[in-house]
Order: structure tokens, then sequence, then C-alpha cells
């Protein structure tokens, strides 16, 4: 579904990711590990092209995309979840879902406001209010829900567990496990490595711009080297 | 009671083409972040186009289609300008793009002048609302209530437009975050150019109402400019609501200003203006920017270096050449000469803050053109001597920069253009009204040099050594600890601060510097020309600043030499020929979009390239 092979970027100067190589299949929900600045964000704004990358290709359903604009790519069905949340502060909950609605794909439900204040319920009560009077927990819901207005086939989500409240991260992560059974493959950065093993079945391990793992849950565990070296306890 | 009600009517019919001009500014600003100063040419369009509609359409409903089909026309025309020139520039520094508008302002003055002559055209009345209806015993005219009305009527269209369609939700967006519009599967580009054609077509409909009231004439352009930003400003820039509201109090204060202060009808709203931004500094509706832009001046990637022995050696040669002018030269080679050091100054002293600061003007014309009006008022009423004139110059030059800085540095980017525009409209108001001073329009004169420095070739001397020896402080001043202090400043305000820092005080004194110099520099021109006028302060003059800044390229500490030369010499060469605006307004633009980094960042780079090879 996604590939990522040999991906260079840089944010002026300074070289952030090197050769970073991966793939993520159909149906998967996979984690990327690693330490604040390890460049995760960075890794998933250069499969949007919101970084360009200096060398390395993004394949997204066998089809190039390096280089394309960001609002083609969202279109062929990837959604993009960023870790600030990025709410349009002035527009109402249901306005800002408005913005995010693009036309149904074929084989992948239909997302509508009335489906996805279902499974946010909390958004529901207050779908008239404008998102800069959100609370954290509510803010990184919206930003989901506006994303799946456009009825991604893969979503990107950055720290979706980042500064919210420890009922809301298991509500997050029950969220992501019913994306998944709906059809939605996931690939999601995360600094958390116990919410990262509840909602995905594969990780990766970003180190300094370098891919350091990439392989099962299990075999991680397994490895107590690697997650000492490379993650923070 | 009767005279009060009809000034504010006469106010409120004011405000509708203005509120038309400033909304549609503040639509393109808050989407597209770019301050459209071909604005007022858009509007000036509207007023010809509309013209030329209504000979073709007739009676009450010929009237608004005519104002209709301008809107559209001007819409097109804006939207011409976006795909062809704006949309190249979204991600360049701001100077770029407000030199490529700027651009657009001198073609379409020299396109306008072609297509309809030189001729003030008188507007026809409006058909069916010719008359006067009397309210309170006073005559008030029947189109002004039309236009009262007109004006809320926009409003609530753009209102309903902006809250109850998909596109105006996503224009909404995108004024906050437009990388994340992109990001959820919007083509940014479309919606740009959608609102810039609103934009336009808004500034065209405003041209086209005004005409049963004011006609079209070419000054238009530049005249309803300062306006509409002092509203966009007062207002809070992208807020639509805010420049009705602005609209109103601008127009409204105008026209009782007219009854009561006849002599300050100009100053008045920059006093109003200062007024809000002092109690609210992001105006009526606006709030401070949530996203850093773009650069503002394009950083240089380069650190500074001193000169290398080649540039050192051409330093020298030019010295020598200027030297030896006045023996090899002919007058007018000299007068030219003498221009171009002057104005290498000026462009120096903008380059300083600008380039090295971060901190672009709109307005540097206000410390040149102070300098200028300081020197000339204190020989023509305290006959002064001309030295110490020209030390009052820079005086001058310095105070005004420190007294403007203190107002205008508490805002960033492009609100701190906008004010020092605003500030040198103010002064330019000054020159223009207060005419028992500053004689008005008709300038100050007979200022020229003592007895020993009146011969053309020791003035030219004269210019050399103290222009010269000013832009090689301002050079040294860049190299010292102050300047990478400001760079410092420039490049990150936070990292700054943290390593001690007081940036606050950094940049209010690169103004003083800047303002200092550009003082010497109007000193210097007063006593170069004899005289001095209410066009040293105006908006051209800032524009010419910050061309020669560009044309010489921002990050090249010997640009603005170059810009000078350029400009002058272009100047001269093209005002022989018919259309010069014409020409200079495409060569600008041309240079934008194909060799952003000035000739002199261009040879630079070439040098460098055959240097290493
Ligand atoms: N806009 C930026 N400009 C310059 N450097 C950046 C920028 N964003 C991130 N970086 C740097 O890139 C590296 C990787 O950042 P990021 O991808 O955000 O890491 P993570 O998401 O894993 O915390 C860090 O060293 C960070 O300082
Ligand atoms: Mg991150």
């Amino acid at each position: 579904m996604l590939e990522v092979a040999a991906v260079n970027s840089f944010y002026g100067k300074a070289h952030i990711l090197f050769d970073v190589s991966f793939s993520v299949g159909k149906g998967e929900a996979v984690a990327l590990l690693g330490r604040n600045g390890a460049g995760k964000s960075t890794v998933l704004k250069s499969i949007l092209q919101l970084v360009r990358p200096e060398s390395g290709k993004v394949l997204f359903e066998g089809r190039d995309i390096t280089r394309l604009p960001p609002h083609r790519i969202a279109r062929l069905g990837l959604g993009y979840v960023p870790e600030e949340r990025r709410i349009f502060a002035d527009l109402t909950v249901s306005e800002n879902l408005e913005v995010g609605r693009q036309p149904a794909r074929t084989g992948l439900p239909l997302w509508t406001p009335e489906r996805l204040f279902e499974l946010f319920p909390n958004l529901a009560e207050r779908r008239n209010a404008l998102g800069g009077t959100l609370s954290g927990g509510e803010q990184q819901m919206l930003t989901i829900a506006r994303t799946l207005m456009g009825n991604p086939r893969l979503l990107l989500l950055d720290e979706p567990s980042e500064g919210i409240a420890p009922v809301i991260v298991e509500q997050m992560a029950r969220t992501i496990r019913a994306l998944k059974d709906a059809g939605v493959t996931v690939l999601l950065s995360e600094q958390n490595l116990r919410f990262a093993r509840t909602v995905a079945e594969r990780a990766l391990i970003i180190d300094s711009g370098h891919i350091r793992f990439d392989g099962s849950f299990v075999d991680l565990e397994a490895d107590a080297e690697i997650s000492a070296s490379y993650l923070a306890v | 009671m009767g005279l009060l009600v009809a000034q504010l009517l006469a106010g409120l019919a004011n405000a509708a083409a203005l509120f038309l001009v400033a909304s549609g500014l503040s639509l393109i600003f808050g989407v597209t972040r770019i301050v459209n100063f071909a604005h007022g040419s858009l509007y000036m369009l509207g007023a010809y186009c509309g013209y030329t509609a209504l000979q073709y359409l007739t009676g009450p409903l010929g009237f608004w289609a005519a104002a209709l089909a301008a809107a559209v026309a001007v819409g097109l025309f804006g939207l011409l300008v976006e795909c062809l020139i704006l949309r190249r520039l979204y991600k360049a520094p701001e100077l770029f793009q407000l030199v490529a508008t700027f651009g657009v302002v001198l073609v379409v003055q020299d396109l306008t002048l072609m297509l309809w002559g030189a001729e003030d055209l008188l507007g026809p009345r409006a058909p069916g609302l010719d008359r006067a209806v009397m309210l309170f015993g006073q005559p008030v005219p029947e189109y002004d209530l039309a236009l009262i009305a007109v004006a809320p009527l926009v409003l609530l269209g753009l209102w309903l437009l902006m809250t109850k369609t998909r596109a105006g939700i996503l224009i909404r967006a995108a004024t906050q975050d437009r990388e994340m519009v992109g990001a959820l599967g919007i083509n940014q580009s479309l919606l740009f150019s959608g609102v810039f054609f609103l934009g336009a077509a808004l500034a065209g409909l405003g041209g086209a109402l005004q005409l049963p009231k004011g006609g079209a004439d070419l000054t238009l352009d530049l005249g309803i400019l300062a306006p509409a930003f002092v509203v966009v400003v007062i207002g809070g820039m992208g807020s639509i609501g805010g420049a009705f509201v602005a609209a109103v109090l601008i127009s409204v204060v105008n026209v009782f200003g007219v009854l009561y202060l006849p002599e300050s009808t100009l100053v008045l709203m920059y006093v109003v203006m200062a007024v809000v931004l002092l109690v609210r500094p992001h105006g009526l509706f606006g709030r401070a920017e949530l996203q850093a832009g773009p650069p503002a001046a394009g950083i240089p990637d380069r650190p500074l270096a001193p000169l290398g022995p080649r540039w050192r050696t051409a330093a020298l040669a030019l010295i020598g050449l200027l030297a030896v002018l006045p023996l090899i030269g002919s007058d007018f080679a000299l007068v030219l000469a003498t221009d171009i050091v002057v104005l290498a100054l000026f462009a120096a002293s903008l380059h300083f803050m600008l380039s090295l600061g971060g901190l672009i003007s709109f307005g540097h014309a206000a410390l040149f053109g102070g300098g200028a009006y300081a020197a000339a008022l204190a020989v023509t009423y305290a006959e002064t001597p001309m030295e110490l004139a020209l030390l009052l110059a820079p005086l001058a030059g310095g105070w005004l920069a420190f007294a403007i800085g203190w107002f205008c540095l508490r805002l960033t980017g492009v609100y701190f253009a906008m004010l020092t525009l605003a500030f040198a409209q103010l002064l330019w108001s000054l020159a223009f009204q207060w005419t028992e001073v500053t004689g008005g329009d008709d300038g100050l004169i007979g200022i020229w040099p003592a007895a020993w420095a009146s011969d053309g070739t020791v003035y030219y001397y004269l210019t050399i050594v103290l222009g010269g020896g000013a832009i090689l402080m301002l050079r040294h001043l860049a190299h010292s600890p102050f300047g990478y202090a400001l760079r410092a400043a420039r490049d990150s305000e936070k990292r700054a601060r943290v390593s001690g820092i007081r940036v606050d005080r950094v940049r209010l004194a690169a103004m003083v510097v800047s303002g200092t110099m550009a003082g010497l520099a109007g000193g210097l021109f007063v006593f170069s020309k004899g005289s001095v006028f209410p066009s040293a302060l105006e908006i051209a003059r800032s524009f010419d600043a910050l061309i020669m800044v560009f044309l010489g390229g921002v990050d090249a500490l010997g640009g603005p030499l170059v810009g000078a030369a350029a400009l002058t010499l272009l100047q001269d060469w093209l005002s022989r020929l018919e259309s010069w605006r014409l020409l200079l307004g495409l060569a600008v633009i041309a240079i934008v979009l194909l060799a952003p980094t000035g000739i002199a960042g261009f040879a630079g780079r070439l040098l460098r390239r055959r240097e290493a090879s």
C-alpha cells in the first residue's frame, strides 16, 4: 500500500532523514517509534510531500507520489493527522469537518459528520462550538475526524496519544482499532511504546533519521537492547 | 441638526467605495498573505471599465449592469495577474511580492493611459438617481442614499458567502492555515485564484460605483491605496467586518474634518489610526499572526564576508572613476552621478534595516523627505547656513525614525510595513496641506548650497564625501557587534533573546541609524535640487527605495549602489520613451520572476561560479 524507498530529507541545510526505507501493507497498523527529535514527524511529512525529499521515492498503491502537491496526494486517499492538530480555531466543529470532506471512495465506508459524531460522542455535543474553544482531547478527536471526512485508505497519525488525558488515550486506542477494522490502513508515530503496542502489530524504530528496527512487537520485546538504546523508557 | 445628518450621510456614502476596496485587499491578504499594492490600480481600472461600459449600457438598469460588468472585467484582470505573476511568488519573501505588485501598478498606469487617454473622465450621473431629496431641510443626493444601501448589501453578501458556502468555509480555513487546507485535499491554487478574482472584482466594483461622484482619472490608483491600507489596518488584516466598520469610521471622520478642520483632513485619518493601534495593536477585529510566514527579505545563506581582493579592486576603481568624473564627464553626467550617490545612500539606509534587520518599511520616504524638509525649513525660516542644515537633516531623520519606530516596532512583518507606509503618508499630508509652513504643493524653493559649494563640481565632491562616507559607515556597522545582533534578531528572535540581545532596542537603534542616513540623503538632495516638494515624501519615493534595494539584491552589501545606478540610469533612459512606466514595470516584474537575487547578487553568483571553476 505504501512504500518509502531511500528517502533523504532536509530542513534548509540540516540533513534530517537518511535513506529511510520501509513499507506498509494493506490493512496493517504500523507504529513508527522514536525519541523526541528522532525524525518521526519528518517521515510523515515527507510521505505527504509537505517536506520535499531531496532524493528517494514514495509510492502509494504502486503510484509514485514524490513531488506531487499535497492536495493531490490527499485526494488519492492518504489522510494526514498532524502532531500539532492544527484545528481551524475560528471555524466551528462542523465547519472544520466540512473542510476535510472529499468524495466517497470505492470499497471503503463513507464517513459523514453523523457517523463521526457516533464515533466521537464528545464532539457531537460541541458541533457548533468554535474549534479554538475545544479541550486538548476534543481537538485531538476533531483533527482525526476532520481527516476521516476525506475517506482515506491510509491514515498517517502523528503522535495521537500526546498530551491528552489517560481516559481519552484509551478511547483513542479503541478508535484506531475500530478504524482498522473498518478497512483503513494506519501508520502512526509514537513515543509511547505501551500505547503503540495496543493498536499496532508492527513496529519501526527511527533514531537520528535512520531506521534502526523493522519487525513485530514480539521481536522488539525479545531485543531489550534496541528499546533501551532508541526509545525513552 | 440637518447639516450634521447630511454630513453623516455623505460620510456613509463615501465609505461604500472605500469598504469595497479595503474588503478585497483584506480578503486577498488574509488568504494569500500577499499585500497587493496593485489593489488601487484595480480600483482605477474599475472606474475606467465602468465608464466604457456605460457607453453601451443605458438606463437605470444599464447603470448597475455596467458596474457589475466592470467588476467582472477587473476580476478577470486580477485573475490574470495572479496566474501569470503572483502564483510563482507565494513562497517568495515579502519584498519580492511587493515589488512585483508595484510593477503591476506601473504597468496598469501606462495601459490605462494608452487605452483611455490622459484626460480626466467626467463621471456620468446615475440614471434615475440623479436628483437630491430633502432630509431635515438639507439636500441629500439620491445616489448617496443608494451607495449607503449598497455597502451593507455587499457586506451581507460576503457574510453569506463566507459562512454558508463551502467555498467561504475553505477561504476562512485557508486564512488560518493554508498548508493544512492543502493537506486535507483542497487545491490551494484554485482557492487563491478564486479569492484574487473576488478581491479584484470588489475593487473594480468600488471604482465603478464611485464614477458618478468622482469620475475617473489617472491618480485614483495611488490615491485610494493609503486610505485602503489605513482601513485594513484599523479593521484588522483579513477581517471583512472590520473593514466595514473602519471604512465608515474613516469616512465619517473625514467629512466632519472637512467641516471643522479643513486644513487637516488628510492627517486626521492617520491620527485615528494611531489612536486605534495604541489601544489595539492588531486593529479592531484583527489578531496576532498565528504562523510565521516566509522570511521577510530573503535570508542570505552566506555569512557576510569582507570584500574579496577582486571586489576591493572594483571598489577602488569606482572611487577613482567618481573622483575624476568632473574632468572627463559632461555637466549632465555630474548631475546624474550626484543623483545616484544621493539615491544610493537612501537605498543603503533602507537596505540596512531591511536586509540586516528583516524590517521591511513601505514608508522609507518619511525619513528621506523628513530630512529634506527639515533642512529646507531651517533654511527658509531661520536662514540656517548649509553646513548646519546638513547636520539638521540627519538629526531630523533619526528622530523621526525613533518616533515611527517606537510606534511601529510593536508590530512585525506586514503590519509593520503597512504602519510605516501610513506614517509616511501622514508626513506627506502635512507637507501637502500645511501650506503656510511647507508651501504645500508649491514646495519650498531657493534652497541653494553655501557660496563655496555652489559650483556643481564642488557640490558633487561634497555629496561623494558625505554620501560615500555614510555608506561606508553603514557597511562598517553591518560588520560590527551591533550588526551581528541585528541579524541574530532577524534570524531567530527567540534565540537572540536567550543569548541576551535586547531585540526591541537593537531594532529601534537600527531604525534610528537608518533614519539618520536617509535624512542625510534627503538633506543632500535638497541642496542639489534647490527645492523640495511633497513628492519627496510620496509613496512612489518609498517604492523607489524598495526597488533599488531589490534591484541591487537583498543580500549583497554593495547592492544599494548598484540598484541606485540601475534605477537612475534606467529611468533616465526609459523616460525618453513614450511608455516608460510600462517598460519599467515589466522589467521589474521580469527581474522578480527571473533573477530574484538582483543584479548584484546575480553578478556575484556568476563571479563566484567562475572563481570556483
Ligand atoms: N521546521 C524545522 N526546521 C528545522 N529543523 C527542524 C524542523 N522541524 C524539525 N526539525 C528538526 O528535525 C529533527 C527531526 O524532527 P521531527 O521529525 O519533528 O522529530 P520527531 O517528530 O521524531 O520528534 C529534529 O532534530 C528537529 O530539531
Ligand atoms: Mg514529532
